[in-house]
């Protein structure tokens, strides 16, 4: 039962915090420095998700295969490879380095 | 509306210059499937975390955001509170309404239209909205990223989620690298100048530096800093010099 009022909770504020900012009137975002924050804030969020994602477990920073899996589709972004096969870089190195006890 | 947004609303057929519709389509299918498909690592690692069927098909149905359903199976698999879990699955979605803002400038959806929209609201879709030049585009890759990931992000988490017994470990797959890598992706077209690479950089360090200290989620929240951090010291800057305030205007035109 702990699980679902996990799940209800998260499902209710997630959706909340989505619609929020779309209701926010338009007339508060005209301000310049606004619209800087809010093109700036999505870099921010994302490069911290990336870098959690690639370094972190649980709690603990760690440096594994996932790494040279996102490394591996850092290059192809380099490369101009399509969205896919970034994606599939990422997991097919991250797979190999392993397969090879990295 | 009355909204006033800096965007172009691109005559019906789309002007010279302007992207293509087929453009879109294509840029926001590709991003569709190839996150969508990576909802069968979340709902592999759900039911691995010990999630019943019904509530790793719920989540992806219902929280829809995907770095939040992974925190939160994470924060349950490892014994946590079911609230203290939850909480840091929504600090995770609270970025989503920072993209909502954005969108909806960009959008300029009718009022009655936003609650129905709101649940897509969630990294890709913004992406994917935010590199179109034109409001028909933003609104072409809004709906057609939104439909495409919703659909197959909630059909391979069933079948993730069916078939994680068959599968063994999905971290022996490089599965765990799909996340990342999609928000790579994602990250790389918005760093066009030093401002939003010095943002990115800041954000990666607070993110790191402050995981082991601060509970789940939260240090994403304080990585969020780094763009208020960012402008206030190159508005520090600009002062310094004459022309810092038409600089300054010169580059919020640049911005869409």
């Amino acid at each position: 039962m702990s699980v679902w009022i996990a799940i209800g909770v998260t499902a209710v504020g997630c959706y909340a915090v989505k619609l929020l900012g779309l209701l926010v009137p338009a007339g508060a975002l005209e301000r310049p420095l606004v619209r800087r924050l809010a093109a700036l804030l999505p870099v921010a969020l994302l490069a911290a998700l990336t870098a959690q994602q690639t370094f972190a477990d649980g709690q603990r920073l760690m440096l594994d295969a996932r790494a040279a899996g996102v490394a591996a589709a850092a290059v192809a972004l380099l490369l101009r490879a399509p969205f896919l096969l970034v994606v599939a870089a990422a997991v097919v190195v991250t797979a190999g380095v392993r397969a090879m006890g990295g | 509306m009355t909204e006033q947004t800096a965007l172009p609303d691109a005559p019906g057929t789309g002007g010279a210059g302007a992207k293509p519709d087929a453009a879109v389509v294509r840029d926001a299918l590709g991003v569709g499937v190839a996150v969508g498909l990576s909802g069968f690592a979340f709902g592999v690692t759900s039911a691995g975390s010990g999630l019943t069927l019904a509530q790793t098909c719920a989540l992806s149905l219902l929280v829809f955001t995907g770095a939040s359903q992974f925190a939160l199976v994470g924060a349950l698999a490892a014994g946590g509170n079911p609230l203290t879990a939850a909480a840091g699955a929504f600090f995770l979605g609270v970025r989503n309404a920072f993209y909502g803002l954005r969108l909806s400038q960009l959008l300029a959806l009718p009022r009655a239209v936003r609650p129905f929209a709101a649940q897509w609201v969630i990294d890709e879709t913004t992406a994917v909205a935010l590199a179109q030049p034109t409001r028909r585009g933003v609104r072409i890759g809004f709906t057609v990223t939104g439909l495409t990931l919703y659909v197959l992000w909630n059909l391979t988490t069933l079948l993730g989620a069916l078939g994680a017994e068959a599968i063994g470990d999905t971290d022996a797959w490089g599965l765990d690298a799909a996340g990342p890598a999609v928000f790579l992706a994602l990250l790389a077209p918005m760093l066009k100048n030093t401002t939003e690479r010095a943002v990115a950089a800041l954000a990666v360090l607070l993110g790191l530096g402050l995981l082991p200290v601060l509970p789940a989620g939260v240090p994403v929240l304080v990585a969020a800093l780094a763009a208020p951090l960012v402008l206030w010291a190159r508005g520090r800057r600009a002062g310094d010099t004459e022309d810092g305030a038409v600089r300054g205007a010169a580059e919020g035109r640049d911005e869409r």
